[in-house]
């Protein structure tokens, strides 16, 4: 077999880091149509974050498709052990999105989900071919924006300082840390502050925070520490269960720092009417 | 060792331990700070992994014929090869050369089988002495505890605890807390046990089935006392140690030290391929190499969880753990702790007693990014929740299923049904958006330490529709 | 008991051997490969690094090192292998000197224990070859040079020729042919004995040598 062969078979079960993986990924030239998949947590918690997202997209003279029949990826019960209960439900996503047009994800969580572990998911489930041909269109979408729409950001906002946190899917399963930062780097009056251990989970890990409640408190009091001790005025993240955790905790002790999702902080700042 | 039930009574014990999570926090954060910069370049690492994966998947690959090559060229190189399917087999095994020899101390190198085997309380049970001369296994023996880390066995004391404890065991030496006093004085007690042991005990870190080597890694020089100066040398190893050729040596060692502590290399390597030949001055005059199963076999038959067995114990994973960090080894209850410990014990003490393991972790992947045989871990933690549930008990993995609860089951099945039918979930999220102010704002355990997250006035799907994205 | 054990483990592996994707090609590690110069340079500071003395002196005025590093040290009696590949330059050297006093032994260990064991200040050895990448040296001890030497006095001189300096483990491995000849123990050694188990402070000599000194013959002048 031959070598490259032997990497994806083999070691395709974990994804590959640094140059490897910017070698794998293919990213398409600007489309005229995208579809937009907005997560459950956006649908129900955060839907000016999905918003965001899809405008952010629709400025750049891409037409964005909001699939109604749409639900959830389907990973909470997958990472309960629930696998054909899972099945089931991204069974009915991919009926969701026909056409072959990109499918962008504004979380790196569920992106993981439906790129890397829909086609372990399907694998007894007949639709190999289907599911591959879809996990390849399915897009982060900080990537989304930075290699296909190539976007250009023009800060209309004030001066601010911010905390970024990375999900640990955005950054190990998708490589996408830097495509977050790039974005950020691009709004000429946000000062992106760094905090401690910025690489370490938050604590939420789905089920996690409620099975294991003494380990995911102390874990995201210690995230809380970091983000605080920057100074920082807003937390960032591509990631509504991480952002739900941390700004919970943040709330839950009455600090003054805001936490917004990426999309909804991009988009105000750059959108003309601002807030 | 006590094990699953008391899981959540031993985490609430480690997390409640403030001078534990200091000394985890710091000793975590060096050796991570030293992993890294032993791997500056990281298409070099990339590489190095994948050339460490290839080689131990290529020995799970040919496992059986590897291990009776490995038993062919140790007996003609004259080591004595025994064969153990369980850790009582292994044990009387050991007791067994010991009474041959009439051998009343036994001195141990460090070895995760042996502690695997409980050995030591074996041994003392039958009226033998075994006792650890790895300087951090010496310090847990005396203070009667298992290790918590498998590279830095005591990593969870201090200084001061360990002066303390050398103070009550040794009230005739003076009472110190520097560091290289107290490594001074254990030098000269356990010199005199290196000096009368009748037979000395070690792990081994690859054992080469083409020229009957057994390897080890070590920086201190007892796992060298132990397998040189008392007239038997017993290793003790697992069956899925073995690799095929010695030139795949090299990148493991490489991998291993850089990935446990930062090192590019430990102070010894030490290739023993036979007892002492005639002429020779010193070295055992017989070595034996006892191979272990312990539920290894049983891992071994299902395509994915045998990726478990690809492991070199380097412990990157746990100095990389989140959960790890914070706990620490003991909370665990099992011989392994960590990331590994997750998906290597419940494997073989069973789902139903330790299935809890899989359970704890946010699948962050941080051990994956560093394991140095690239071993799949939140993968494989995700597929043990899968056994762990599963219905159609196919009884490869102990315990399947055990931990389904009949209300766990129909939340996910009511779950399932909405997510799939989506005209009912999107009426369900509509109405949960109209009914925001007056539903419970108490999430149980999330909210001891959150504010519940705030439901929107209006759905993403409304919202879209709204804002006349088209649907199709 | 063991043979019944034997049967059922190779049995159940054989019976279940699971399926894997192995290639027939070899992922490729790039080794590096170093000047002479570089790679004594490289050797030279990753021993130091550990805390181990490097001496590279020419290859006709070693013994001189050895007795002025030995005397700096205050080793009164330094264990040296008669019958071994240095014992005529160092007899030489030696000629009448009184201190440090060489000692040889060419009994089997178990006869003078007490004497290695507790009385001995240092040994000098050869090594087979050494390791630039790590800072390592290669010992297959010999009946000469038994394996005791390098392990239980308190400083361990090595003298290693830099012809025999390989830039790697793999390269030494490979070169040699060591898996057609593997000796009853060969050894890296990289420094003295240390550890790093109490409170992560690193303490030397805890069950080894506490000094390494090694003396590495060659005659490109380094400074």
């Amino acid at each position: 077999m031959a070598l490259s062969k032997f990497r994806e078979s083999y070691f395709g079960d974990q994804p590959l880091r640094g140059s490897e993986m910017a070698e794998r990924k293919r990213y398409p030239a600007k489309p005229k149509k995208v579809y937009f998949f907005a997560t459950c947590l956006v649908d129900l918690l955060y839907p000016e974050a999905g918003l965001a997202g899809m405008q952010l997209i629709r400025r750049e003279g891409v037409e964005v498709i909001f699939p109604q029949d749409q639900t959830c990826c389907g990973q909470p019960a997958w990472n309960s052990g629930y696998r054909n209960e899972a099945l089931q439900v991204a069974q009915r996503q991919l009926a969701c999105f026909p056409e072959d047009y990109p499918i962008v994800v504004p979380s790196g969580s569920c992106a993981g989900m439906m790129r890397h572990h829909y086609p372990e998911m399907f694998q007894t489930s007949g639709d190999q071919d289907r599911v591959d041909a879809f996990a390849v269109r399915v897009f982060e979408l900080t990537e989304f924006l930075v290699h296909v729409l190539k976007i250009d950001l023009k800060d209309l906002g004030p001066p601010v300082k911010i905390a970024l946190h990375t999900s640990c899917s955005a950054r190990r399963e998708l490589s996408v840390a830097g495509e977050h930062e790039a974005l950020l780097k691009q709004l000429s009056n946000v000062k992106l502050l760094e905090q401690a251990r910025k690489e370490e989970c938050c604590g939420f890990g789905g089920t996690f925070a409620v099975k294991q409640p003494a380990i995911s408190a102390e874990m995201v009091s210690d995230k809380a520490h970091a983000i605080t001790a920057t100074g920082a005025d807003v937390l960032v993240s591509g990631d509504c269960g991480c952002l739900m955790n941390i700004g919970g905790h943040l709330d839950y002790r009455n600090e003054s720092i805001e936490s917004r999702h990426i999309a909804s902080f991009i988009w105000e700042r750059t959108h003309a009417t601002g807030r | 060792m006590q094990q699953g039930a008391d899981f959540h009574t031993r985490v609430e014990q480690a997390l409640n331990n403030t001078q534990l999570k200091a000394s985890l926090r710091s000793a975590m954060d060096g050796l991570m700070a030293s992993r890294k910069a032993c791997f500056p370049d990281a298409d070099e690492l990339d590489t190095l992994r994948l050339r460490g994966a290839q080689i131990r998947a290529n020995a799970l690959s040919k496992l059986p014929q590897l291990l009776e090559q490995l038993e062919q060229s140790c007996t003609d190189n004259g080591i004595r090869v025994h064969w153990a399917e369980s850790v009582d087999a292994a044990n009387e095994i050991v007791l067994g050369i010991m009474r041959e020899h009439q051998a009343e101390l036994l001195i141990k190198g460090k070895s995760m089988v042996s502690e695997e085997m409980d050995l030591n309380h074996f041994l003392e049970a039958r009226g033998i002495e075994c006792l650890e001369s790895d300087l951090g296994e010496y310090i847990l023996q005396l203070a009667g505890e298992p290790p918590s880390h498998i590279v830095a066995p005591a990593i969870h004391k201090t200084r001061h605890d360990i002066a303390q404890l050398f103070n009550e065991k040794f009230p005739d030496i003076p009472y110190s807390d520097d560091v290289d006093t107290l490594t001074r004085n254990a030098r000269e007690i356990l010199r005199k046990k290196f000096y009368s042991a009748g037979v000395g005990l070690s792990g081994v870190n690859f054992a080469v089935a083409e020229s009957g080597t057994l390897c080890l890694v070590e920086n201190e020089g007892n796992g060298r006392m132990c397998t040189t100066v008392p007239p038997v040398h017993i290793a003790v190893t697992g069956v899925e140690k073995v690799v095929e050729k010695l030139e795949h040596i090299p990148p493991l060692l490489k991998l291993l030290t850089r990935s446990a502590t930062g090192q590019p290399i430990t102070t010894y390597f030490n290739m023993i391929s036979s007892p002492r030949k005639p002429g020779e001055k010193d070295g055992p005059n017989e070595v034996h190499l006892i191979l272990l199963d312990n539920g290894r076999s049983r891992i071994y038959e299902d395509s994915e969880l045998v990726n478990t067995l690809r492991c070199i114990r380097c412990g990157a994973c746990m100095n990389h753990c989140p959960i790890y960090t914070r706990i620490g080894g003991h909370a665990y209850g099992t011989t392994i702790p960590g990331p590994i410990g997750s998906i290597l014990e419940p494997q073989k003490a069973g789902l139903d007693n330790l299935g809890e393991l899989p359970v704890a972790s946010t699948l962050c992947g941080a051990c994956a990014e560093v394991c140095p045989v690239r071993i799949p871990i939140p993968k494989l933690l995700n597929r043990l929740r899968y056994e762990r549930i599963r219905t159609n008990h196919d009884g490869t993995t102990h315990g399947q299923g055990s931990g389904r609860t009949l209300m766990e089951a129909t939340i996910w099945k009511g779950w399932s049904w909405l997510h799939r039918n989506p005209g009912f979930y999107r009426m369900a999220m509509t109405l949960i958006t109209r009914m925001r102010n007056i539903l419970p704002r108490d999430f149980g355990p999330w909210s001891q330490v959150r504010k519940a997250p705030r439901i929107a006035a209006k759905t993403l799907h409304e919202r879209a529709r709204e804002e006349g994205f088209n649907d199709r | 008991m063991t043979v019944k054990a034997r049967e059922a483990i190779l049995q159940r592996l054989r019976n279940r051997q699971p399926s894997f994707d192995t290639p027939s090609q070899a992922v490729a590690i790039e080794n590096p490969v170093w000047s002479m110069e570089a790679r004594i340079a490289r050797f030279k500071s990753m021993l130091e690094s550990v805390r181990a003395e490097v001496c590279i002196v020419s290859p006709d005025s070693w013994t001189e090192t050895l007795k002025a590093v030995a005397a700096e040290k205050q080793i009164d009696n330094l264990l040296y292998a008669k019958q071994g590949p240095l014992a005529k330059e160092i007899e030489v050297a030696w000629g009448d000197t009184l201190l440090p006093k060489l000692v040889c032994d060419e009994r089997p260990i178990d006869e003078w224990k007490e004497q290695i064991f507790y009385h001995t200040d240092a040994a000098v050895t050869s090594a087979r070859a050494a390791i630039a990448e790590t800072g390592s040296l290669v010992l297959w001890p010999t009946e000469h040079e038994p394996r005791t030497w390098s392990l239980v006095p308190p400083v361990h001189f090595v003298v290693v020729n830099s012809d025999k300096l390989y830039n790697t483990f793999a390269e030494a491995v490979e070169t040699e042919q060591w898996a057609q000849q593997m000796p009853t123990n060969a050894l890296l050694i990289s420094g003295p004995s240390k550890s790093a188990d109490i409170q992560q402070t690193l303490a030397y000599g805890v069950h080894g040598p506490t000094e390494l000194i090694v003396i590495l013959l060659s005659s490109i002048r380094q400074d």
